[in-house]
């Protein structure tokens, strides 16, 4: 079976992250190897994610952390760490 | 136990100041998911601070099961729906779990005459720029499960759990902020390229 460009879109993320099955890989690849279009779709979202994953792309605003610290040191005065129902998570 | 299973323990029987070393590797996570909820960063920054006091408060509470920073990010998503709910924004950009899904196409912008991009190219601050906006500009609900896992780099299984959600709409949601991005970014991307390309002839001549 020839893919089509669009149907390779539709799996792009999951090809990335190498949750297609081997044949479906296998069939996008074939695409990739004679279709400029889909490989530069590829190419350039790993680019992006490349990106968005460098931490100095999203950086903490200066004294960010100096001003968490501050404000933990204040609470952690006199109150020991408990088990606030309120405040957890439910995971 | 684990260091970090270690240092809870000791937090809890009274060494208090060790909590401090117990977030200080989860800042960068817990600032970027409230990020991805609130937009501003002051309000991103508020929302860390009064997360990680009430993880405090509730520490005793965290059992383990889930790792210390996702519990942590479950606790941010949880503040800031709180102070979105107060700021009544949420009428405005629905943050609910349920989140209805963005109807229309989802489709990458395609390139012609594509040519890798140079690493010098994509260090260079504008395209860093580009890309914080690009991703402050995805609808909400793409916004949040791209920040877990593209930019925390949360597993499926993870994301879904802190958001509520099941795994394949984490995918779907993933599939399409990817699409979004490259969508918008991918034209910067290719003129990167082609200035670098331009800037490189102009100071050989």
């Amino acid at each position: 079976m020839r893919l089509k460009c669009e149907h390779v879109w539709n799996y792009i993320s999951d090809y990335i992250d190498g949750s297609v099955d081997a044949q479906l890989r296998d069939e996008i690849e074939k695409h990739l190897e004679h279709c400029e279009i889909c490989t530069a779709v590829l190419d350039s979202t790993r680019n992006i994610l490349v990106l968005t994953a460098d931490e100095r792309t999203f950086e903490l605003p200066v004294g960010f952390s100096e001003r968490l610290h501050a404000r933990l040191a204040e609470e952690l005065v006199g109150h020991t760490a408990g088990g606030d129902a309120d405040s957890s998570a439910e995971l | 136990m684990s260091a970090e299973g270690d240092l809870i323990q000791r937090i809890l029987a009274g060494e208090t100041e060790l909590f401090h070393d117990l977030i200080r590797p989860c800042e960068r996570m817990v600032y970027l998911t409230a990020l991805s909820m609130m937009k501003d960063e002051a309000e991103a920054e508020d929302a860390t601070q009064e997360a990680m006091l009430k993880a405090y408060r509730a520490l005793r509470s965290f059992q383990g099961e889930a790792k210390f920073s996702t519990w942590l990010v479950a606790i941010t998503l949880n503040e800031c729906r709180r102070k979105l709910r107060i700021a009544k924004r949420a009428t405005f950009e629905s943050l609910d779990e349920g989140g209805t899904e963005y109807e229309g196409e989802f489709t990458p912008a395609v390139l012609t005459d594509w040519r890798e991009v140079p690493l010098e190219a994509l260090e260079r601050k504008e395209i860093r720029q580009a890309v914080v906006a690009a991703v402050g500009e995805l609808p909400p609900i793409y916004r949040q499960v791209f920040t877990l896992r593209d930019i925390e780099e949360l597993d499926v299984r993870e994301t879904a759990e802190v958001l509520g959600l099941s795994a394949n709409v984490v995918k779907v949601r993933l599939h399409r902020a990817r699409l979004l991005l490259q969508k918008r970014l991918a034209p910067i991307l290719k003129a990167a390229r082609t200035g670098r390309r331009r800037f490189f002839w102009w100071s050989t001549t």
